[in-house]
């Protein structure tokens, strides 16, 4: 399969790639191409011009500094996988995307931009609460991941905006953990729950709850939250809140060759279970 | 056009690709390396495994383009005078039926036994989850990886 014809520039900044992609009226940007390069085989996706920034060493690499820490967009899910610093829930997830060869190419930028309902990045950032740092014409911003996904395949990016950096606060007196289910040829959620919790006396005090993979945008699970929130966390007060995640999922369930809306429905409490769990027992 | 230039097997080569060039192509078509084949074509089977900068990667889904400047193992530059362990291991375990899959489950295979010598067998078959064998011989292959770590 060959892509349609395009131009190709490599960015040697992050100005100068807002500046190309700007400037053009169909271009695009291109990081590990691991979503982009299968559009463009099958023309979905049918740019005149890339602009790859897969060079930009600025856009690359994982710092913690006073309680948060920052994610270079083109850092791979590997470095993400193998990572100390970032949340359990986020390296997880990362060393669960796809394969080991996907996981060398694709980048943190290109998996949130592109908004697949089917990624796991979008469920993570929305549980950590993560800030999604941004560079247009009009200078930078931070977008909250609560705000950041919009519908299928869509985001607020605006024209021109490049994705520079993603930052997520860490506590340590944090547990987090993400489960999913996914499709078994390539590995894209099905369903994935991601939950990060701080105990404090047996009790749940702080909590935050996403799911993605079975609504057409990742989804923040507030009525899981709720139920759990200043309870005393065991097995069973964990299960009550989880099967609050069918009130969050809605009616917008996603049924398609993989699994069907019923299928989806049917499993969602006993993931969101596991994911409660895990990042529970993980909580200091 | 764009002038890349790359050095494959050991050998600097310098080309003119069109941008759409895919890096599986570009190794196959225009250095007439064809041991690197293409399966599915869509990311999935992991056939066109090579190493790029010492990380394995799916060649169907690199633009060559994005290549330039940097450094390639395609499974003809893997033997050193004699067949590397995961050859020779593929060879004694009999890992392979039709071996279309072959180059890519030892390109695949050869980085996870370097990058994790103590592999367990779950391990292996995790680390090869991007790599599909349409001959559904995938015992011999998960012996062979674990015969090569060994080795
Ligand atoms: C076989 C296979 C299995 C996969 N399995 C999973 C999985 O299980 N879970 C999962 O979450 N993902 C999965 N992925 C997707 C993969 O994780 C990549 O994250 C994803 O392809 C996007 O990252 P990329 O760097 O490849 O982006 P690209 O393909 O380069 O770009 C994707 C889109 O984002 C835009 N873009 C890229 N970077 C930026 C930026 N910095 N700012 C603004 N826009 C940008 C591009 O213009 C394009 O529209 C899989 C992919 C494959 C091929
Ligand atoms: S041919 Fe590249 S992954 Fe199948
Ligand atoms: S040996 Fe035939 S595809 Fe694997």
């Amino acid at each position: 399969m060959y892509p349609s014809k395009f131009d190709y520039v490599r960015a040697q900044s992050v100005e100068e790639a807002v500046e190309r992609t700007s400037s053009h009226s169909n271009a695009k940007i291109l990081a590990g191409g691991h979503s982009l390069i299968p559009a463009l085989k099958l023309r979905l996706a049918q740019p005149d011009l890339l602009v790859d920034l897969g060079r930009i060493a600025a856009l690359k690499g994982i710092s913690r500094h006073n309680g948060t820490v920052s994610v270079g967009a083109l850092t791979t899910h590997a470095a993400c996988a193998a990572s100390d610093d970032l949340p359990k829930v986020w390296s997880e997830a990362a060393g669960l995307i796809g394969d080991p060869q996907v996981r060398n190419r694709g980048t943190v930028g290109g998996n949130i931009a592109h908004a697949d309902p089917a990624s796991d990045l979008p469920t993570v950032l929305i549980a950590l609460g993560a800030q999604i740092h941004v560079q247009g014409t009009a200078g930078p911003r931070a977008i909250p991941a609560d705000e950041f996904f919009v519908d299928l395949f869509t985001t607020s990016l605006e024209e021109g905006e490049i994705i520079t950096r993603v930052e997520v606060p860490v506590e340590s007196n944090q547990g987090s953990a993400y489960t999913k289910v996914f499709n078994p040829a390539s590995r894209y959620a099905i369903l994935g729950v991601a939950a990060q919790v701080a105990i404090a006396g047996g009790v749940c005090r702080q909590l935050r709850v996403a799911a993605g993979g079975s609504t057409p945008k990742a989804i923040r699970a507030h009525h899981v939250e709720a139920a759990l929130q200043g309870q005393p966390i065991n097995d069973t007060t964990i299960q009550h809140a989880a099967a609050a995640i069918a009130d969050d999922l809605g009616e917008e369930v996603i049924g398609d060759m993989y699994a069907s809306a019923a299928y989806r429905r049917s499993i969602a409490a006993q993931i969101a279970a596991r994911a409660l769990s895990a990042a529970a027992a993980r909580a200091r | 056009m764009t002038a890349i230039n790359v050095v494959v097997n050991g050998k600097s080569y310098t080309r003119e690709v069109e941008p759409r060039l895919l890096l599986v192509d570009f190794i196959r078509d225009t250095l007439s390396l064809t041991g690197t084949n293409i399966a599915c074509d869509t990311s999935q089977c992991g056939a066109c495994t090579i190493h790029l900068d010492g990380q394995a990667v799916k060649s169907c889904t690199v633009l060559a383009v994005q290549a330039d400047g940097s450094t390639i193992t395609t499974i003809e530059g893997l033997a050193n005078g004699k067949l590397h362990p995961m050859q020779q291991a593929f060879w004694d375990q009999h890992g392979l039926q039709c071996g279309y899959c072959t180059p890519g489950m030892i390109m695949a295979a050869a980085k996870l036994v370097e990058d994790n010598p103590e592999i367990t067998e779950a391990e292996i078959r995790h680390g090869l989850e991007g790599n599909l064998c349409r001959c559904t011989g995938y015992q011999n292959i998960i012996a062979a990886v674990a015969q090569a770590a060994k080795a």
